[in-house]
């Protein structure tokens, strides 16, 4: 038997395990704090700062998918303080990656009414795609730096620690060590990163070329050059509905 | 760019053994993607690069399509291959089959039931294969019927079925977790069953559990071993039979376990006596403080387990390799409860079902025997044929099939899915055997090297294009979906078997049908669980979401985690007295080298799909591995184009000068046929399982021109070679 502690969520009182996130505790109540770095099978690490709440006496808003619950705690999940935090998190995305293709992220900012252009005249990054492989892309553009394909390279799951973080603040990117092309690097290509990644940043290579307008048999009836090598990234795509 | 939405199909994964489940995303019948459902009990969202990247096989130009017959008649004798679409003619599947009928069914009046024999195919579903062994059994009346098994697992299954009463693994993969000491061995586990490596890993890093490697080659796991046992190959009996000896000598046996769970150890005790760690190794070459320690550390652990693959089966000695392993989990009782046992990895993904489903020359569906009275009778019920009518006598094995070729022995071959012209050892010999045959047909989805042999060719479907079941390692029997119609002409095998079937038995005008008349596989599996005691629960509603483990008794039966918490399957499990036996062929002056063989990650077995996938271009050609104090000695600088010729063939490959293997042992992996590695191994064989010692045999390696390189690939840096 684990201890149990009793705490306030929404005013709505709770007891649960005193092993529990804020963010789990939560959910067992049916309180959806929303999340975007997080994820179930990732070790949590408070990065994107969404899941955010108000604890009652504390100084800043804390993250909930770390913070474990206490005897006595007070949440408030979806406060002025909150959403307005959470708010601005997702203007912030907005203005600097290309979310197109993450809906999750875009029903997101339409629930808690993020301008678009809140900071329309920041610099937006925009690598450039990198196509160094058969298997998949790396199109940082949509990279929300969210961690988790880093986690599940390394401890998460595989244990191949192929990519990391380089450069520091808003140059902070996902790379290989020394930017080698992937097959260069430890990397086994088991894609544990793309099945995790919520932007669609990473993507499997006859998707990739799908969703550029090549027809499927065009893509099969490439030769091992032709798929392997370096493809420009067309100035207008033909959306595949 | 917008994004593709569209409900994936969740199936099984169709290569390794581990059965992963995946969730494929489809548009316009092209699968173009492929994730993981997190919620999987099997590999909780993970996969490897074969699982995600692999299947685009399925539409690869070279698949296929079409029922096609040879142009130019094949004779005994001098049959050969034909690559080329050019020397094939299309048909229909009519014509197709009626002349394979007209064929099959010519053979075996003229010459008799000896001259059949079948490949099952352990890629193929349970239903594919229970039907083509009921094919060859009750019409053909022979039991000349064996799948890759021969070549994989026969040693540790013949050596589980003695001295336990049961070959599959006895616990689940999941239950990794809870091991506190593991040892592998004969396994390259990160490369050939990744996600079970990843939950090993995970078991060290996180639990801290311990793993001892015992291994000629130093793979990747050996990162995370507490000992590293740098064997010689093949002198595994030596080793793990030394352990035992310290394990006896220091009195950290279980012997409450021993008393009323085993027999025989006295008899096994005396036997290890000589295996004194001085002794040892002498013969291994694993310092004896190594075997101490390594010993020590699993006979102390709270749950030890034993994970191997076929670096322990594939040996003229492999049953006694696997009979050391069986012995030693015995000594300790580290069998029969969860995070413990004994687990044999099984490498294609459905080589336990194949084998549940009878797809073996000794054995009916269910491990019952061919020439148990009782047995036969149970089969000729089912399947509606007179007393007496099912062949009694233990059929030929894959390799005896082959060199059983020859007039008055077997004149026919039919190969669904399976490249023994990649796989079979000593390939030189095997293929003169081929070109005996008078007869061939091939059931697969491209003309690999086998299937060129063919006078039939019957384009089968992908895993993608069929409904079915896979039976995992860990004997979890999972759905596998038709999730796109059928490329071409291509039909399910179940229905080309039918439809066969169902002509053969008019051309021979037997008075009672088998049956052939199924709409679905479901009622293939259904008619299967009826033969099968173990498979009697295991209905297609049951496994939707997830596969049961085998044994389900009834339709109420929950499945079977982990086996022999009570007993064994035949009472009292037995101890088997060893000695050591080296090599059938050792390294001496003329070939001073030992021979290793084995897979790479992106590929699997005789390259049919892997090597038809995108996947190749990872890992494009083959490379000899060799250790850097040998390539000084031949003078050979890393990627060097090199010869290596053993007593029976050569091939011409670049070398890759390397710590991963040790001095005097060079590794090549088999899938490739432009220097397949099997050309150079020996075909000498395990006395009880029939299984050629594809682990060692003597070599010598010389430096070559550039020019005689078979392949024009480039060669491409790989960071994790």
């Amino acid at each position: 038997m684990t201890d149990t502690v009793k705490l306030k969520i929404n005013h709505q009182e709770i007891e649960c395990d005193q092993d529990l996130t804020i963010l789990q505790a939560a959910r067992s109540v049916g309180v959806n704090i929303p999340t975007i770095c997080y994820h179930d099978h990732c070790t949590a690490n408070a990065l994107c700062r969404m899941c955010v709440v108000e604890v009652k006496g504390a100084r800043t808003l804390v993250a909930s998918c770390v913070a474990k619950v206490s005897e006595g705690m007070e949440v408030e999940t979806h406060n002025e303080r909150v959403t307005r935090s959470r708010k601005t998190i997702l203007e912030m995305m907005l203005s600097t990656s290309d979310l197109s293709q993450s809906p999750e992220l875009l029903e997101m900012a339409s629930e808690y009414d993020a301008d678009h252009d809140r900071f329309g005249d920041a610099e937006r990054r925009s690598p450039a795609l990198i196509d160094d492989n058969s298997m998949f892309v790396r199109d940082y553009e949509k990279c929300i730096l969210c961690w988790r394909c880093v986690q599940v390279c390394a401890e998460d799951a595989q244990y191949a620690f192929a990519i990391n973080f380089k450069g520091r603040g808003y140059h902070t990117q996902i790379s290989t060590f020394y930017e080698k092309p992937l097959p260069e690097s430890t990397c086994v290509f088991c894609g544990q990163c793309i099945g995790v990644c919520p932007t669609e940043a990473l993507k499997p290579k006859r998707q990739w070329l799908l969703e550029l307008g090549y027809e499927s048999d065009q893509i099969m009836q490439m030769t091992r050059n032709e798929r392997s090598k370096k493809t420009k990234k067309p100035q207008t795509s033909t959306a595949v509905k | 760019m917008n994004v593709i939405k569209n409900k994936p199909v969740t199936t099984t994964c169709p290569f390794c053994g581990v059965g992963c489940n995946l969730e494929l995303h489809i548009k316009d019948n092209f699968i173009y993607k492929v994730t993981a459902p997190f919620d999987s009990v099997v590999n909780k969202g993970n996969l490897c690069v074969k699982g995600r990247f692999g299947y685009d096989f399925i539409y690869n130009k070279r698949r296929i399509l079409s029922p096609l017959i040879r142009k130019t008649p094949q004779k005994p004798g001098a049959r050969f291959q034909a690559f080329n679409l050019d020397e094939w003619r299309e048909v229909s599947w009519d014509e197709a089959l009626d002349y394979t009928a007209k064929r099959l069914v010519e053979i075996y009046q003229r010459d008799g039931s000896n001259a059949m024999a079948v490949y099952c195919c352990a890629k193929a579903t349970n239903e594919d294969n229970y039907l083509l062994q009921k094919l060859f059994r009750a019409l053909f009346r022979t039991n000349n019927v064996d799948h890759c098994t021969r070549l994989c697992h026969a040693g540790s299954v013949v050596a589980l079925q003695k001295a336990i009463g049961s070959a599959a693994m006895s616990n689940t993969a999941a239950e990794i977790m809870e091991t506190d000491v593991f040892i592998i061995t004969g396994s390259n586990t990160t490369e050939t069953h990744p996600i079970i490596s990843i939950q090993m890993k995970a078991a060290i890093e996180k639990n801290g559990a311990k793993l001892i490697v015992v291994d000629p080659r130093r793979i990747e796991m050996v990162n995370y071993a507490t000992l590293w046992l740098a064997e010689k190959p093949g002198s595994d009996v030596a080793v793990f039979s030394g352990m035992a000896h310290v394990i006896l000598k220091e009195n950290l046996y279980n012997k409450e376990f021993i008393d009323s769970r085993t027999e025989n150890f006295q008899n096994f005790s005396k036997a290890m006596e000589k295996f004194t760690p001085e002794y040892v190794e002498s013969i291994t070459g694993v310092e004896k403080d190594k075997i101490i320690q390594a010993a020590r550390l699993y006979a102390n652990a709270k749950r030890g387990a034993i994970y191997w693959a076929l670096g322990i089966s594939q040996s003229t000695h492999g049953t006694d390799n696997a009979h050391s392993l069986i012995n030693l989990a015995l000594l300790t009782g580290h069998v029969g409860k969860r995070g413990t046992g004994l687990n044999p990895l099984r490498g294609q993904n459905n080589v336990q079902g194949a084998s549940d489903a009878g797809a073996m020359p000794w054995h009916y569906p269910g491990y019952q025997e061919v020439d148990d009275e009782q047995s036969a009778l149970i089969f000729e019920k089912a399947w509606n044929i007179e007393p007496g009518g099912l062949n009694r006598k233990k059929g030929l094995t894959t390799t005896e099939i082959l060199s059983n070729a020859h007039p008055g022995g077997v004149r026919s071959l039919y190969i669904m899915g399976e490249n023994p012209m990649m796989t079979e050892p000593n390939l030189n010999a095997a293929h003169k055997h081929m070109q005996e045959l008078e007869f061939v047909v091939c059931q697969d989805l491209f003309i690999n090297e086998s299937g060129a042999y063919a006078d039939v060719f019957l384009p089968a479907t992908t895993f993608a294009e069929k409904d079915g079941t896979f039976t995992n390692t860990d004997r979890r029997v999972q759905r596998v979906r038709k999730a796109i119609e059928p490329l071409g002409n291509a039909r399910p095998d179940w229905q080309i078997i039918s439809d066969l079937a169902k002509r053969i038995e008019k051309l021979l005008g037997r008075p009672n049908s088998a049956y052939w008349d199924y709409s679905h596989p479901e009622e293939i599996l259904d008619e299967f669980g009826t033969v099968v005691p173990s498979y009697r629960g295991i209905k297609y509603a049951r496994i939707e979401k997830t596969g049961l483990q085998t044994p389900v008794v009834d339709e109420n039966h929950p499945g079977t985690p982990f086996l022999y918490a009570e007993s064994f399957p035949i009472g009292k499990a037995k101890f088997f007295p060893l000695d050591f036996r080296p090599i059938d062929e050792g390294a001496d002056k003329d070939f001073p080298l030992i021979l290793n063989t084995g897979r790479v990650l992106e590929h699997w077995h005789g390259g049919t799909l892997t090597r038809n996938s995108w996947l190749d271009d990872l890992n494009s050609q083959a490379l000899v591995e060799i250790y850097p104090v040998d390539a000084e000695t031949y003078n050979i600088n890393h990627l060097d184009v090199v010869k290596v010729q053993s007593r029976r063939g050569e091939i011409v490959l670049r070398a890759n000068v390397t710590q991963k293997t040790i001095a005097g042992v060079v590794f090549i992996p088999f899938h490739f046929a432009e220097a397949a590695a099997n050309f150079l191994t020996n075909d000498a064989l395990d006395p009880e399982a029939l299984i050629p010692e594809f682990k060692a045999c003597a070599v010598k390696i010389e430096k070559v021109t550039e020019d005689l390189l078979p392949t024009k690939q480039p060669y491409l840096p790989r960071g994790r070679y």
